[in-house]
């Protein structure tokens, strides 16, 4: 009988050492991979169904696609805007004409070099949208857009200084019609394939015609559970992973990897639906900001990690952005228990925060909430949903009393940020109302000179939090889990990811 | 001799599980900590004197939410097996005892739900009913019944024209008296492991709804729910999982070990 | 050749529910396919333009029926989420489940046939406890904690496997059979486990029958008569249950390629489910709901080649 638990113990051990010793030769490393110039990058969200850059909509297909394409300018990492397509930006002095000059030697992912069609059909294209109306707001003052041999020029009805931002819009080939599926661009990098929940694959382009990057072919891995995604750090398949919260970046080991933050450049705030009883009360709005240390919820679920807000700008925005309105609030459990008994509830109340269960930072960032409205009698449940649930019932539907969540902003205006608190907006889905604000909103969107408007948007920051709009939080901490042996990644104060930045030391 | 040694899983199978219950009737009215509180100044502690399973990423007490969240996967796994022997007894009695048509049309229904993945049929009835522990019980509870239909309707056929179920009808007995009194008791053979294998399975079930995010919500929290938490910090924090899957373990182990036993003495008294 | 004809048929029947209770169950779910795509950029105009696009302006059972029309003639459709067909999205992902669940069910047959065998050899004694107790652990034991203490130490630790990376099958067989491996492991222990004591109890039921104490008291040696008579007899059983694992097993990989990362039919049902992309969830349940129910006729099949009694069909 021994001899047989013996032999069957055996068995497995050899069995084991058999997958063990016939695995490396063929398996993919770290090692191996730095020394073809190659890098595994997780995310944790599959790509938009169409990579037409004009089409997108997720922020993580806006990550990837920023090393595809390029506009006439695009951004650097400072945020402000650099010639791409275009080598030379005059602006007017009446602020309504732009002309670009088109660089020289551009040439799209196919070989085929960039011409003055490619660019005004591009951006033809988002100006007259699918149905007349501009993909991107800020193009709705386009009159005129005219080319001759290689500038391009704009004509605007009205001056507006958030339009330079939209000539980011990628610039892509006329006679292409396979886009959605196997984008061609401009950018450092080209794009090779995608397998469907499973991976994005990137390739070095040679004829560049700027800096190029110095990675050969990169690889997204697409892992729906942050879990996998550290799983895969730890065992050697991933090389790089971004928007990780301090718990997940805690679990990996010092010697092979180091954690690189930057801010994740949205507003996470317990949004607070202003249609629905009790919020419909500014005293109560006020009550749950003066209840909630936004410090004591960055230590809480974050470790420290977090930038506390007060108003919906966060700190990129430097030309906004209003540091005075994070301390407009302190806590005092005193003042919000009188703010609610003024309100009639003296006792509290119950709510519920709804979250959307995939990201487990909000649902981290609710739970330490409903602990801390404890203390003021209100009795907070929180209500995990999908992501399609609450996109349809919480988002659209507006159907909801609370909910934590974050929003960025898609082009870097104050109006990206701002516009939706508009009462008529069709985005203002926590139905924010004050009229005050819809004043100063028309207003600033109306205004010409950006000294004006900036002082106009300002105004409305403010008129949010005094007003306790939402219970504004923080503007999370994005942290990059970068392999030791691996360098350069770069924060820019939008959601993307620059690849070519990246290198492996010798 | 023989009996006392059969015994002997029933037996500690019972005291497994009167100590799990135990344990967590306890948690119901005293935790060394509230299972909720946070404290940052203690996270992600290991196993102590003062911390008995350590603590979370919140600095809350492991140990206490292992209390609490005990009770909530009992809870739960236990009125999903009540719900689905009982309502699947008697879809499993009508369409066995009387056959038919009836018969046809309810186990083509149920062929169909079998042939859902389970997890779908779970997700589409959280969706419709919303998350939270009483519609996991609900949702849970729906799934289960096909497979305590399928096992049962195979004993109420196979008894439908057995000799004593024969005369106890032309004796004039009700047929709701065959089936209570005479059909019933003989079900238990074949309902009893079905019902030790369901609260195994059940227990897994609220665990895969909590990995996928449908389970309970939290501050409510289920072993399953607290193990898919852990899973994230397995290398911070590995007593999370395994002070969890242990617990999980242990109480499937216990329920399984009474299964057995029972079994065992039905054979012998057979 | 009727009863083959009969079985075709409540299997064609019972896929086309399934279909039917699917598109139902998505019609009352919440959550729009179209709002779901255009994410917090949708405006009311864009969803409309979308949703007439992708056809779900008509009504449900239009809807269903041309879904159920390009079923049979093959077209199953395509995918909201991909703009490409669901085949082709669906065929690799369903080669990966495949070959994982074949691996699952191959590691279950040969270690709890012969367990189940060898440990009837303990009735009573210190061993039989030991292994009554072992089964039932092994039994208890969530494929999903497995699942994180196996990636852990076969991935990490020893560096066996990469959790959270899985090869290319046609790339990296090696890689990719590696993977499946220990996640089939995982799905296999408790499933072994039940199967040994299914089995096991059936034996010991079937050496108590009169049969069997004649052949025995006949003079025939116990070993003897468990192998040519008994054996057989709890085969019929242990194919039912084996038959059941099969089915099973696909409900069980959903978590664990969670957990394994691995890129298969389960966590893509899931992913689509909560992207609202209802062709590939269709495809998927339908294929899904086809497996347990050829896992089951199949069972039955080969119960009739054993035991020639259960041919009569269902009419016991």
């Amino acid at each position: 009988m021994k001899k047989k638990i013996l032999a069957g113990l055996l068995v497995v051990a050899s069995l084991l050492m058999l997958l063990a010793g016939c695995g490396n030769n063929s398996a993919e490393t770290p090692e191996k991979r730095k020394a073809a110039g190659n890098i595994n990058i997780g995310i944790s969200q599959d790509l938009d169904e169409s990579l037409d850059p004009h089409f997108t909509v997720a922020a993580g297909t806006r990550e990837v696609l920023f090393n595809v394409f390029e506009g006439l300018v695009k951004p650097n990492a400072a945020g402000e805007l650099v010639p791409a397509v275009a080598s030379d930006v005059t602006v007017a002095d009446d602020g309504l004409t732009y002309t670009f000059t088109l660089r020289q030697g551009v040439k799209f992912h196919n070989g085929n070099p960039v011409t003055l069609q490619d660019v005004l059909f591009s951006i033809n294209r988002n100006v007259q949208g699918t149905d007349g109306t501009p993909l991107i707001a800020s193009l709705g003052s386009v009159s005129d857009v005219k080319g001759e041999g290689n500038t391009v020029t704009i004509t605007l009805s009205e001056a507006n200084p958030e339009f330079l931002a939209s000539m980011t819009l990628a610039i892509i080939p006329e006679d292409y019609d396979a886009q959605g599926t196997a984008p061609i661009g401009t950018g450092p990098y080209k794009f090779v394939s995608r397998a469907a929940q499973d991976s994005v694959v990137l390739e070095r382009f040679k004829d560049y015609w700027g800096t190029p990057g110095t990675m050969n072919t990169v690889t997204y891995k697409v892992l729906e559970n942050v879990e996998g995604l550290i799983l895969g750090l730890q065992s050697g398949a991933l090389d790089l992973v971004a928007h990780l919260s301090p718990t997940q970046t805690a679990q990996l080991n010092t010697a092979d990897f180091h954690v690189v933050e930057g801010t994740m450049n949205l507003v996470q705030a317990l949004y607070l639906n202003n249609a629905v009883e009790p919020f419909t009360d500014v005293r109560v709005r006020q009550a749950l900001c003066y209840a909630i240390d936004k410090q004591e919820v960055i230590d809480m679920a974050f470790d420290g990690y977090g930038h506390p807000l007060g108003s919906s700008m966060y700190p990129a925005f430097t030309k906004y952005y209003d540091e005075s309105l994070t301390d407009y609030y302190t806590k005092d459990i005193d003042k919000a228990k009188s703010l609610l008994a003024e309100a009639g509830y003296p006792n509290g109340f119950d709510m519920t925060i709804t979250v959307p269960s995939n990201y487990q930072p909000h649902v981290d960032t609710a739970q330490v909430l409903a602990e801390l409205l404890k203390e003021i009698g209100v009795n907070a449940t929180i209500l995990p949903v999908e992501w399609a649930t609450w996109l349809s019932d919480t988002y659209s539907g507006r159907q909801f009393q609370s909910t934590v969540i974050g929003f960025d902003a898609s082009e870097m205006t104050a109006r990206a940020m701002l516009g939706r608190y508009y009462s008529q907006a069709h985005n203002n889905f926590n139905n924010y109302n004050n009229a005050e604000y819809d004043e100063l909103f028309l207003q600033a969107t109306s205004c010409f000179d950006d000294a004006q408007q900036t002082q106009l948007y300002r105004a409305m920051e403010r008129n949010l939090t005094e007003n306790a709009a939402n219970v504004y939080l923080q503007d999370m901490a994005d942290l990059v889990a970068v392999r030791n042996g691996l360098e350069g990644p770069t924060f820019y104060p939008l959601y993307v990811l620059d690849v070519s930045s990246l290198h492996w030391t010798k | 001799m023989k009996q006392k040694k059969w015994n002997g899983y029933l037996r500690v199978g019972m005291v497994i599980t009167a100590c799990m219950l135990l344990l967590t009737l306890v948690g119901l009215f005293y935790a060394p900590y509230d299972h909720t509180a946070m404290n940052k100044a203690e996270k992600m502690l290991p196993p102590s004197s003062s911390h008995l399973f350590g603590t979370d990423n919140f600095g809350r007490d492991i140990f206490s939410r292992v209390l609490k969240g005990a009770g909530t996967t009992l809870t739960i796994a236990l009125s999903t097996v009540v719900i689905g022997a009982v309502c699947g007894t008697a879809v499993g009695a009508v369409t066995g005892y009387f056959g038919g048509l009836v018969d046809e049309g309810l186990m083509r229904l149920n062929d169909a739900l079998t042939a859902f993945p389970s997890i779908l049929l779970a997700l589409l009835i959280i969706s419709l009913t919303g998350p939270g522990k009483y519609n996991v019980i609900a949702a849970l509870g729906i799934v289960f019944i096909p497979s305590f239909a399928r096992v049962t309707r195979m004993s109420f056929a196979s008894l439908r024209d057995v000799n004593y179920i024969t005369s106890a009808r032309l004796m004039g007995a009700s047929n709701a008296r065959i089936l209570l009194v005479h059909m019933l008791p003989n079900t238990m053979r074949v309902l009893l492991p079905a019902v030790t294998i369901g609260f195994n399975n059940a227990v897994l079930a609220e665990a895969s709804m909590s990995f996928l995010g449908i389970g309970v919500t939290p501050p409510d929290a289920s072993l399953g729910y607290m193990l898919s938490e852990s899973q994230g910090m397995f290398a911070a924090a590995p007593w999370y999982a395994v002070c969890t899957g242990l617990t999980i373990v242990l109480l499937i182990f216990g329920v399984g070990l009474i299964g057995e036993g029972l079994q065992a003495r039905n054979r012998e008294v057979a | 050749m009727k009863a083959v004809a009969k079985r075709l048929l409540t299997l064609l029947l019972t896929m086309i529910l399934v279909s039917f209770l699917t598109f139902a169950a998505f019609d009352i779910v919440s959550g729009d396919p179209a709002e779901t795509l255009l994410g917090t950029q949708a405006t009311p105009e864009r969803v409309a333009a979308l949703r007439e696009e992708l056809g779900l302006n008509r009504p449900f059972l239009v809807r269903y029926f041309s879904w159920l029309g390009g079923f049979f003639t093959g077209d199953l459709g395509t995918s909201y989420n991909y703009r490409q067909p669901v085949w082709g999205l669906v065929a690799p992902k369903l080669k990966v489940t495949l070959l994982m669940c074949l691996l699952c069910f191959v590691l279950v047959s040969a270690t709890s046939i012969p367990l189940a065998i060898w440990s009837y050899r303990w009735v009573g004694g210190a061993m039989d406890w030991l292994r009554t107790g072992f089964n039932q652990l092994c039994m208890a034991v969530p494929p999903f904690f497995t699942g994180i203490l196996v990636s852990w130490l076969f991935g990490i630790v020893l560096h066996i496997f990469t959790p959270g990376g899985f090869p290319d099958l046609h790339a990296h067989p090696w890689g990719a059979f590696k993977h499946l491996f220990f996640a089939a492991v995982c799905i296999g222990i408790p499933r072994a486990a039940m199967t040994v004591r299914m089995m096991r109890s059936t034996v010991v039921e079937e050496m108590q029958k009169a049969y069997v104490r004649t052949a025995i008291s006949r003079g025939n040696d116990r070993s003897g008569v468990l192998r040519t008579h008994v054996l057989k007899n709890s085969l019929v059983s242990a194919i039912t249950f084996l038959g059941q694992t099969m089915a099973e097993m696909v409900g069980g990989s959903i978590v664990v390629e969670q957990v394994f990362g691995i890129p298969g039919l389960g966590r893509f049902l899931v992913a689509s489910i909560s992207n609202r992309d209802y062709p590939v969830v269709q495809t998927i349940v339908v294929i899904l709901a086809l497996w347990v129910v050829l896992a089951g006729t199949v069972a039955d099949v080969l119960n009739q080649i054993i035991d020639p009694r259960l041919r009569t069909g269902g009419k016991a």
